[in-house]
């Protein structure tokens, strides 16, 4: 019999180091997995971690990839710190973008300098409304906030693709599913010439910044922690685990939706049916691989951009599909998972009597 | 006191054992056994006879419960050996404790509490046929040793004596040749523990060998003929309780001399400060108490204890006064200091001056890992303005930290400690020490010695006593009747939600209590208080 038994103390440098150990891990199998695609692991694994950033514009996508990333993982830390599940938020997103993206819409030969903050605000909105839902379903009827707000990342979409292909679709545009381009007081100025890094790159790291601050800092970031690792003490003290609910998923919903905005106002430039690679999802792994830390969050979402970065790479250069992206960051969260349980138990084989006298 | 009398009384011990004819129903000899980082028991050897109520004494982490675990077979020893009827034995499990006739009554009973009494001790049973003949057996055993308990009821319904005698009947039917219990008494009333107690001498008399756990002395030494007592899981000796005081029991368990907690001058009271009338409140969980028309004053400068075993609807009590009840009290129910404060709160109430600690020290009382910086901050941020602009001070919340450690004595590495990382009786100073130097007008307390060690828990007394004595009235909610004795100046009765009428502490005796604990206390109105325990004690034996 196999047992996983609770360790007594926990080696705090093995929390920081877990990321590291499951990032080596990953590189490993992911070797063992080209090599069984027909493929040399090393030049595989050159292509894809290593090829996509070794000269500056590669370096330069790295941010562009990272940027939403790490905006939406610092809010979903956020609240899973608190024990609030947002799972969806690529549809908060995908809201975001509606949101902020039909402002400029709305105004597309306008010119003036407040259309691009009147969008952050309304993109901002429209991610913290989508997450609103979840929340009243959850303080209102206990609903488990991980299923609503999945399934609200469906009807976002399909609401964007609704829209692409009704009501805002450009009259100019050949019949093609997308919208009017935004005009030039739309759009995120590049803030490095010749790359496509935008202003959502700089509002990333104070966004960091601020989430760091909340945290650590903050008296409702304190409160956050303990709602999230004692629910009783915070009864006993009155941080209400409703305000949590309401203040995580406003707050990871609408910065969701600025990342959601960011992208269409920036990359994109337009409303389209696909507006993510899944960044809503693959935040959540950013968010663990950080360890829900603003700072490790920056790490992660770099990491996690690589993979964008190297799965279409590989899919150019070594004709391999782009699902091994996916699998890329299936595997990786599989072993941060994995060593996590390892740092906080240990295995045990045998009964409990053979326990007794190995002890 | 000390050395002489161990050694002397292990001499004793000794030559009986000689004496003793023939072999020793269980000898342990040298049983050792280590977990990491601690060394739970060294070397411990003692023998029990057949027939004889032997207590086992230490404070909590003296090793008794690792020691019963080898026992009963659920832990292995890592050396030394179990000598059964004179011939050694290896127990790989409980259920060859049990083949071979050791029974044990857990500290915490398993049982299933929406399945009847006779369906819970079939569950227990190795191999059950036919239900009737169980049925028949367990009638039996009921009427032979005077443990009346309905077979057909359900667990839910009943109290925790009765449930007590459930496991005991467990035991019984399998003939037991050594019976173990472990803290049994902790959740009876006075009378219920002088039953079992009549139970425990009749079955010693048929034989059964009897090992009794216990860290109370008056019931060690009423009832028990030999002691072996542990200290950080060695012996430190051994003697007759029917020979020693509870002082010099106490003195050998924790190592040192005793001080009794410092009362000071006869006390005068202030006004009113924590003010509870005709409360009731539905508990917030499925087999809670409820509460029924709760009455108290506490004035500024008194202790109050509230009795009661256990379940009573104490910890709906506390929740209800500290307000993290989901329902909210009537209004006007609960005042602190003349204000209305049922609707309120937490934070609110806190913001009048009532602070508050709760039975649980981990997760409750305090978050185990945060520091011991964060957990300070916890409930003070507000009173101690630990806090400003949403942000927290890092300075004082520190340096309130560090006041509380050295105010305390809590022993631990510092403020970054985490408060998991303490043992029991320092987190429990540290906790207490947080609520008192912010200091409260009220502070209600519930089980604040539970687990703890002798030296923290006279420091506890002594502060708790301390703090009233500067004016603030303080509730103390406990199980523990010595402790209750030892510091409050009146005493009201818990039992099934409802609270007895307030009596001064010098007017009320123990026999009383225990009979309030029982649920008594609607009769209370057909009695003249204090001077009629002769018809209380009539009704009880009639009932």
């Amino acid at each position: 019999m196999v047992r996983l038994e609770p360790r007594r103390q926990h080696s705090q440098s093995m929390v920081y180091l877990s990321p590291v150990l499951a990032i080596l891990m990953t590189l490993v199998v992911g070797g063992i997995i080209f090599a069984f695609m027909g493929k040399n692991p090393l030049d595989a694994l050159y292509t894809f971690f290593i090829l996509p950033i070794n000269n500056s514009y590669g370096l330069s996508e790295l941010f562009v990839k990272a940027t939403p990333l790490v905006i939406i993982a610092v809010g979903l830390a956020m609240g899973f710190r608190a024990n609030v599940w947002n799972i969806g938020a690529e549809g908060q997103l995908t809201m975001g973008a509606i949101f902020g993206g039909g402002l400029a819409l709305y105004f597309y030969d306008s010119e003036s300098v407040f259309l691009l903050p009147a969008m952050f605000v309304l993109g901002a909105l429209g991610g913290a409304f989508w997450g609103a839902i979840p929340a009243l379903l959850r303080t209102r009827f206990n609903a488990n906030e991980i299923l609503t707000s999945l399934m609200l990342t469906y009807v976002a979409t399909l609401f964007l693709s609704f829209l692409v292909h009704g009501p805002w679709r450009n009259p100019e545009g050949f019949n093609f599913p997308e919208s009017r381009p935004f005009p030039d007081a739309g759009l995120l100025p590049v803030i490095y010439d010749g790359t496509r890094v935008h202003l959502g790159t700089a509002v990333a790291v104070l966004v960091v910044i601020a989430g760091w601050l909340l945290l650590s800092k903050s008296v409702i970031g304190f409160q956050l922690r303990v709602v999230g690792k004692a629910p009783q003490a915070a009864r006993h003290v009155g941080f209400r685990q409703k305000r949590m609910i309401w203040f995580t998923l406003l707050l990871s919903g609408g910065l969701a939706g600025l990342a959601g905005l960011f992208e269409v106002a920036g990359p994109i430039g337009q409303l389209q049916p696909s507006i993510s690679p899944g960044y809503g999802f693959t935040a959540i792994i950013v968010a663990f691989l950080g360890r829900l830390h603003p700072v490790g969050i920056l790490f992660g979402g770099l990491i996690m951009a690589l993979t964008y970065l190297g799965g279409e790479l590989a899919q150019i250069t070594l004709g391999l599909p782009n699902a091994v992206t996916g699998l890329f960051q299936g595997i990786l969260l599989f072993f941060l998972l994995a060593c996590d349980v390892l740092t906080k138990y240990r295995v045990r084989f045998g009964s409990i009597a053979a326990k007794g006298r190995t002890a | 006191m000390g050395v002489a009398t161990v050694t002397s009384t292990t001499g004793d011990a000794g030559t009986e054992a000689i004496k003793g004819a023939g072999p020793a129903q269980l000898e342990v000899r040298g049983v050792t056994k280590a977990f990491p980082g601690c060394l739970a028991n060294d070397d411990i050897s003692f023998r029990i006879e057949p027939g004889e109520i032997h207590a086992l004494l230490g404070e909590n982490g003296a090793g008794k419960s690792t020691l019963v675990k080898i026992i009963y077979g659920v832990l292995q020893a890592d050396q030394g050996e179990l000598i059964w009827e004179g011939a050694p034995v290896t127990i790989q499990s409980p259920h060859d404790a049990r083949e071979m006739g050791i029974g044990l009554v857990f500290q915490h009973f398993s049982l299933f509490e929406t399945m009847t009494v006779l369906e819970n001790i079939a569950l227990a049973m190795n191999d059950v046929r036919d239900m009737d003949a169980l049925r028949k057996q367990v009638e039996e055993v009921e009427k032979t040793y005077g443990l009346p308990l309905d077979p057909d009821r359900h667990v839910y319904t009943l109290s925790v004596g009765e449930r007590q005698r459930i496991e005991i009947v467990r035991c019984l039917l399998q003939n037991p040749k050594l019976l173990i219990l472990d803290e049994p008494t902790s959740v009876l009333t006075p009378q219920e523990v002088e039953k079992l107690f009549e139970t425990l001498r009749r079955l010693a008399d048929e034989g059964c060998a009897i090992l009794y756990i216990s860290h109370k002395l008056h019931e060690v030494k009423a009832l028990c003929q030999k002691a072996t007592v542990l200290r950080g899981g060695k012996v430190v000796g051994g003697c007759d309780p029917r020979e020693e005081t509870a002082k010099s029991m106490a003195e050998m368990m924790i190592g040192q001399k005793l001080t009794a907690p410092d009362r000071g001058e006869s006390r005068t009271f202030g006004d009113v400060r924590l003010d509870v009338s005709n409360l009731s409140l539905l508990s917030d969980e499925q087999f809670g108490t409820h509460l029924k028309d709760i009455n108290l004053e506490v004035r500024g400068g008194e202790i109050m204890g509230v009795a009661g075993v256990a379940g009573n609807g104490q910890n709906e009590l506390f929740r209800a006064l500290a307000g993290e009840t989901e329902q909210e009290a009537a209004p006007d129910t609960i005042k602190i200091d003349g204000k209305s404060v049922a609707h309120f709160g937490p934070r609110r109430r806190r913001r009048l001056g009532a602070t508050f600690v709760p039975e649980e020290r981990n997760g409750h009382g305090a978050v185990p890992d945060m520091s011991l910086s964060e957990n300070g901050f916890l409930t003070a941020f507000r009173r101690m303005a630990l806090s400003a602009k949403g942000l927290i001070r890092e300075m004082p919340t520190k340096s309130f930290a560090d006041n509380i450690i050295k105010t305390f004595d809590v022993r631990t590495t510092g403020t970054g400690a985490e408060a998991g990382s303490l043992s029991g009786g320092n987190l429990q100073k540290f906790i207490v020490g947080r609520e008192i130097l912010q200091d409260p007008g009220v502070l209600v307390i519930s089980q604040p010695t539970w687990g703890v060690d002798a030296g923290a828990a006279s420091a506890i007394h002594q502060a708790l006593l301390d703090l009233a004595a500067k004016g603030t009235a303080v509730l103390v909610i406990s199980q523990d009747l010595d402790e209750i004795f030892a510091i409050c100046d009146s005493v009201v009765v818990m039992a099934e939600g409802k609270m007895s009428k307030p009596r001064p502490m010098a007017d009320v005796s123990i026999e009383e209590i225990g009979l309030l604990m029982g649920g008594l206390h609607d009769l209370e109105g057909d009695v003249t208080p204090a001077n009629n325990l002769e018809v209380e004690g009539g009704r009880v034996g009639q009932a």
